[in-house]
């Protein structure tokens, strides 16, 4: 702050505090012509104002306040450039970028400066550092098998991958169950570690304009034959004619491909839904499944312990 | 005129308005003049861009829809916030809000850093019924997003205004502007508009 903008603070605050005091202390004599008492002379309705002085408790507060405003402009940020005698801030305000951030934060505590949020964040880390230190020094299989670290897990959860996945984990249409070991992009803790971190994207391409309307009926029987569904046998094998296209991501015998998240077709297991409407309507107009990524969000650490949770949700572990 | 000075202000109500007015201003002369003239309410945080015209009208359709009413986009300070939400709010991040939309209740989560963190398709769900994937809220539906379309024949014109008070438009951005909204749903913009919350504090 420039020191004219610094200067017209200090100078409207401690003179505004200064006239009220002088304004408070001019109304505490009595310069009425009335005794202390007696009527002003005028009354309403019945109701006579009598010139009674400030009350004693009400102008006792109100000195107690004008002392309690000195101290706090003495040691907080209150007059302009004026840091204060404690040196005192809430949090490093004028940061562009979660670097300048970081640097913010290590040059407060070089500086030794009194940055609340920081030290907030300090004392935390205090207390929960060693925790995240253990859990973050074992695997994630280990972590999955570890009561504690669950309990951890499962709080970040609920509050992190509930929206989508369900306070139970179990999903919805269009966001993944994560209790039936089925994972599109791999079930193994790296892959789940993985898909936290970076997050996912599978783009399932919209196939109506390839294949007409005729192809996606065919299509969608072949592909409800893959699981064993009962299909009408001719659309079906006609269907299996064109499934050249969708095997490029979801394999030559539909079992899918973890390294493009394409679902495996084979099982009982329906993202969007598996009911011959559904899976129609996944082919014609395609599907664009994503999955956050929360490395930022959420740092290293944590996502260690959800993999593990995740990882504990499914049944064979 | 008697001794009693108090009816100089007690009975002449011009007075008694001018004093009261020199009061009242003093809090803000003190608390928001100097602000306008600082440079941490001024610079913009390193990445921030202005809003694309779609995510503009996804905008308005917030404020329309009284969206501020229940969500607030304002990161404070501590700890309990942070953990959830992420980085605490800066100023430099409002700098281009006209108005800001910081709200101040919060019946329903802060959405000062929602960008990113749920899929469009996840928020599709979510406005059209929010109990499909959050059983326990309390949120309203807003179904008729996805029914209408914007014409875009304010577009430009609100592109202007933002330029005039210093949002750093070129007059390219601004000339193609409503073809980009035309035909998109209400739906759309919303979330375009929600998903750039908060992501250029990076």
């Amino acid at each position: 702050m420039s020191s004219f903008w610094s200067a017209w603070i200090i100078v409207l605050t401690l003179g505004t505090l200064i006239a009220l005091m002088i304004l408070l202390r001019w109304n505490m004599k009595n310069f009425t012509d009335v005794e202390e008492g007696e009527s002003m002379g005028h009354s309403f309705d019945g109701i006579e104002e009598l010139n009674n002085p400030l009350p004693k408790w009400w102008t006792i507060l109100f000195w107690l306040c004008f002392i309690w405003g000195f101290f706090y402009l003495a040691l907080y940020p209150g007059l302009g450039n004026f840091k204060g005698l404690i040196g005192w801030q809430s949090s490093n305000q004028d940061v562009r970028s979660l670097e300048e951030s970081r640097l913010a934060v290590e040059q407060a505590r070089e500086q030794g400066l009194n940055v609340r949020y920081d030290r907030e964040r300090r004392r935390a880390e205090e207390v929960y550092g060693p925790i995240f230190q253990q859990y973050a020094q074992m695997s994630i299989t280990e972590i999955s098998q570890t009561p504690e670290a669950l309990q951890i897990g499962q709080r970040l959860f609920l509050q992190n991958c509930a929206q989508c996945h369900g306070s139970d984990a179990r999903g919805s249409r269009g966001f993944p169950n994560l209790t039936d070991g089925i994972f599109s992009w791999g079930g193994e803790p790296e892959h789940i570690y993985a898909t936290l971190m970076t997050g996912r994207n599978a783009q399932m391409p919209a196939q109506l304009d390839a294949l007409g309307e005729q192809g996606i009926e065919e299509v969608t029987e072949y592909v409800l034959s893959l699981s064993g569904r009962a299909v009408d046998r001719d659309l079906a094998r006609a269907g299996e004619q064109k499934f050249a296209v969708c095997a490029a991501c979801h394999g030559q015998d539909g079992k899918g491909n973890i390294a493009l998240g394409a679902p495996n077709l084979t099982d009982s297991a329906w993202l969007y839904g598996g009911s011959r409407n559904a899976i129609a309507e996944t082919l014609r107009y395609g599907r664009n499944g994503v999955m956050p990524k929360w490395d930022e969000i959420l740092g290293e650490d944590k996502v260690k312990i959800l993999s593990g949770y995740v990882l504990s949700l499914s049944p064979e572990s | 005129m008697s001794k009693n000075k108090h009816e100089l202000v007690e009975k002449h109500v011009g007075w008694f308005a001018v004093l009261a007015l020199i009061a009242i201003s003093i809090g803000g002369l003190v608390e928001i003049t100097p602000l306008l003239f600082q440079k941490q309410v001024n610079e913009p945080v390193k990445h921030l861009r202005p809003y694309t015209a779609l995510e503009l009208e996804g905008r308005d359709i917030y404020i329309r829809e009284g969206c501020v009413g229940c969500h607030s986009q304002m990161i404070r300070p501590f700890r309990h916030e942070t953990e959830r939400y992420g980085h605490y709010s800066v100023a430099g991040e409002s700098v281009w809000e006209f108005p800001f939309l910081w709200g101040s209740k919060r019946t329903g989560p802060d959405l000062a850093r929602v960008g990113g963190r749920y899929s469009d398709e996840w928020h599709y769900v979510h406005l059209m019924d929010p109990r499909a994937v959050v059983p326990e809220s309390n949120m309203p539906g807003f179904p008729w997003l996805a029914e209408r379309t914007l014409d875009g024949r304010l577009t430009e014109r609100k592109m202007r205004a933002f330029q005039t008070l210093g949002v750093p438009y070129s007059d390219e951005d601004i000339e193609g502007a409503a073809q980009e909204v035309i035909g998109k749903t209400e739906m759309e913009a919303l979330i375009a508009y929600l998903q750039s919350l908060g992501t250029h504090l990076r």
